[in-house]
């Protein structure tokens, strides 16, 4: 069967959600091959093992963390001349899609973003697309090369498929550009202990009804009473009432959970953009005219403020 | 010597707008009207800043499009840009990303450039590809999703806040930069600037210009292939309740039948 390249997205070796998803989807085209560039490989190889890679391409070197996405594009590249895979799989995370890009150029192969879906059909891979801030679905396939095809967390759930995972060294050079941006610091977002957004099964968002910065407050207790993670609309992030890491819709995050909670957020399409694929969806609006309230499984209409801590109050009795 | 700025501007479907695909499943450009897109004006944004902090500076604004993208162009000529170049061909019809970004690549190596700026991603295909693609082509440095940007000393500096940290980065000129839509609020074209624009030159380019042939872009040059857009079905309108003063008991109900509580 073919091989099928996926890059692990990791931290220090704790390798996220996401690349656990892409596993699975490459099972349905092939073998998996996992990709694992900088320091954990050891942390990480049982778990990709265990997720259906049958080996798992290692290579560590302070480029990776020194310069901006090209030394992972180079071994990227390194690891698809070895492997000759029928495609290569790459979480849709802001540098995934950017290491997609300059991979595609390289290989001379077409590029698909976003996909939420992959099946294995006559003429390669197909994916699925949500396009126009959601309003369409679309089934695309790459024509050329191997397809170097990104997808959006939360678009499998990750199954156990135990595989070999032999873990073996990938040798890489870099090239003349992978030096060519340097980070000269960074600061790790400090973990807030709730789940990532992009992967968690319960968001709960606010809004500019929100009304600053200390109400964030009546929000974060609901998501804690629900395990769930906090999202933000653009004009509460722009408010400064909330992280731009945050943000939900067309230029923050778009997430597709189980459950979307949305109070004080009128449902821009912006913000629609970033959320509307999420399975059931809540509004809570004191505007009965909100465009929300378009989407919604179940709507209030009322005050935040009433409703949010009561209903908060009332999961916490429900679960004891 | 002259800094020379390059701003990649889309002229893209309004997204408040009905936005549909036409028969060969490409974007239609005719259903909703055209705009620059909002996140390149961060763009134009940024190059008028950088070029205003130089002592000696010149931005062209470069889209590549159809016939009407020379509105995009006319409002970042307002905004305050010294000249647009148009890109535009018949055979451009349906043009991937990855032909795009390389008659991009050409017609900015055409200008001349020390500094291309483009946003973070279009508002219609909104890939966010074409700069690292262009960074790729070009063979410079890459410089992007910057919250913050500034030029000095022939180099590049910015901020770029991604998913797990916070990065400082630094590149020598010259090179690709992106911008997000946390860079600065871009500037409203004055009565001035639209007076202005009128007067200022736009060039215009065919494929034949850049030396570029007709199969390596447009609809049967792309290297991908969309066999179905199907429209999302409307949500089903759900059950909307107005507060009495047991919402937030209600909205519990609600989740403990839907089982997530
Ligand atoms: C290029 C571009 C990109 C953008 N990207 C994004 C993006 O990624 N994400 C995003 O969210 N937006 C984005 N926007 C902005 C978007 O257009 C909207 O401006 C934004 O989503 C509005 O946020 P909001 O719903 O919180 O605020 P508003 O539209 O002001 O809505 C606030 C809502 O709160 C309700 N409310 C007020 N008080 C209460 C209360 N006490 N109880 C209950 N309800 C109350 C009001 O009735 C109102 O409906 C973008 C815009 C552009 C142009
Ligand atoms: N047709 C185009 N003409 C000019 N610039 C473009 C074009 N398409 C994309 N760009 C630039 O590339 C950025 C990212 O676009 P994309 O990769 O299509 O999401 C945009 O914000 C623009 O700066």
């Amino acid at each position: 069967m073919a091989e099928v390249l996926v890059y692990v997205d990791h931290l220090d070796g704790a390798v996220r959600k996401p690349t656990l998803e892409l596993l699975t989807l490459a099972r349905r085209i092939g073998d998996p091959v996992a990709v694992h560039l900088g320091p954990g490989a050891d942390t990480a190889a049982p778990v990709l093992a265990e997720h259906g890679a049958v080996r798992v391409l290692t290579a560590d070197a302070a480029e990776f963390a020194d310069y901006l996405v090209v030394p992972k594009v180079d071994a990227l590249q390194a690891a698809a001349e070895s492997v000759s895979p029928a495609a290569v799989l790459i979480p849709s995370s802001a540098e995934g899609k950017e290491i997609a890009a300059r991979l595609a150029v390289r290989l001379g192969s077409g590029i698909i973003t976003d996909a939420v879906d992959l099946e294995s059909g006559d003429e390669g891979p197909v994916t699925r697309q949500s396009v126009f801030a959601a309003g369409f679905t679309t089934k695309s396939r790459v024509t050329e090369g191997v397809p170097v095809i990104t997808v959006k967390p939360n678009s499998a759930a990750p199954e156990s498929a135990p595989a070999a995972g032999t873990v073996e060294q990938l040798t890489v050079s870099f090239g003349e550009l992978a030096t060519g941006t340097k980070v000269v610091s960074r600061t790790r977002r400090e973990a807030t202990g709730r789940p990532e957004l992009t992967e968690a099964a319960i968001v709960v968002s606010g809004g500019r009804g929100v009304n600053g910065a200390e109400n964030f407050a009546v929000i974060e207790n609901l998501a804690d009473a629900l395990g769930a993670a906090v999202g933000a609309s653009r004009a509460a992030v722009d408010a400064g009432w909330y992280p731009h890491s945050s943000q939900v819709g067309q230029t923050g995050k778009s997430v597709s959970p189980q459950l979307y909670i949305a109070a004080g957020i009128s449902g821009a399409i912006q913000h629609r953009a970033g959320m509307q694929t999420s399975k059931t969806i809540v509004a809570v609006n004191k505007d009965a005219e909100a465009p929300i309230f378009d989407l919604v499984d179940y709507g209030i209409v009322g005050d935040l403020f009433e409703i949010v801590p009561a209903l908060t109050e009332e999961v916490r009795t429900r679960k004891g | 010597m002259s800094l020379r700025i390059v701003v990649c501007v889309k002229y893209v479907p309004d997204a408040t707008g009905d936005r549909r695909f036409t028969e060969d499943l490409t974007t239609d450009r005719e259903a909703v009207d055209g705009l620059l897109s909002e996140l390149d004006e961060y763009a134009v944004e940024q190059a008028l800043q950088i070029a205003g902090d130089a002592d000696d500076a010149e931005v062209t604004v470069l889209t590549v499009g159809p016939e009407d993208a020379n509105d995009a162009l006319r409002k970042a000529l307002s905004m305050g840009a010294d000249k647009a170049v148009h890109v535009e061909d018949d055979d451009l019809h349906g043009t991937d990303a990855l032909g795009t970004s390389l008659v991009l690549a050409k017609a900015i190596e055409k200008t001349g450039y020390d500094l291309v700026i483009c946003g973070m991603a279009s508002t219609d295909g909104a890939m966010g590809v074409i700069p690292a693609m262009l960074a790729e082509r070009l063979a410079v440095p890459q410089v992007t999703l910057l919250s913050e940007v500034a030029v000095a000393d022939g180099r590049v500096t910015g901020r770029r806040d991604g998913d797990a940290a916070t990065e400082q980065l630094e590149a020598a000129l010259p090179a690709v930069v992106s911008v997000t839509d946390q860079s600065g609020e871009a500037r409203y074209p004055s009565f001035k600037g639209i007076m202005a624009a009128k007067k200022k030159p736009v060039e215009s380019l065919d494929l034949d210009d850049l030396g570029l042939e007709a199969e390596q872009v447009g609809l049967e040059g792309a290297w991908t292939k969309v066999d179905e857009a199907v429209e999302r079905p409307a949500r089903t309108a759900g059950e909307i309740v107005t507060d009495e003063g047991e919402g937030g008991k209600q909205l519990a109900e609600f989740l403990a039948a839907q089982k997530f509580i």
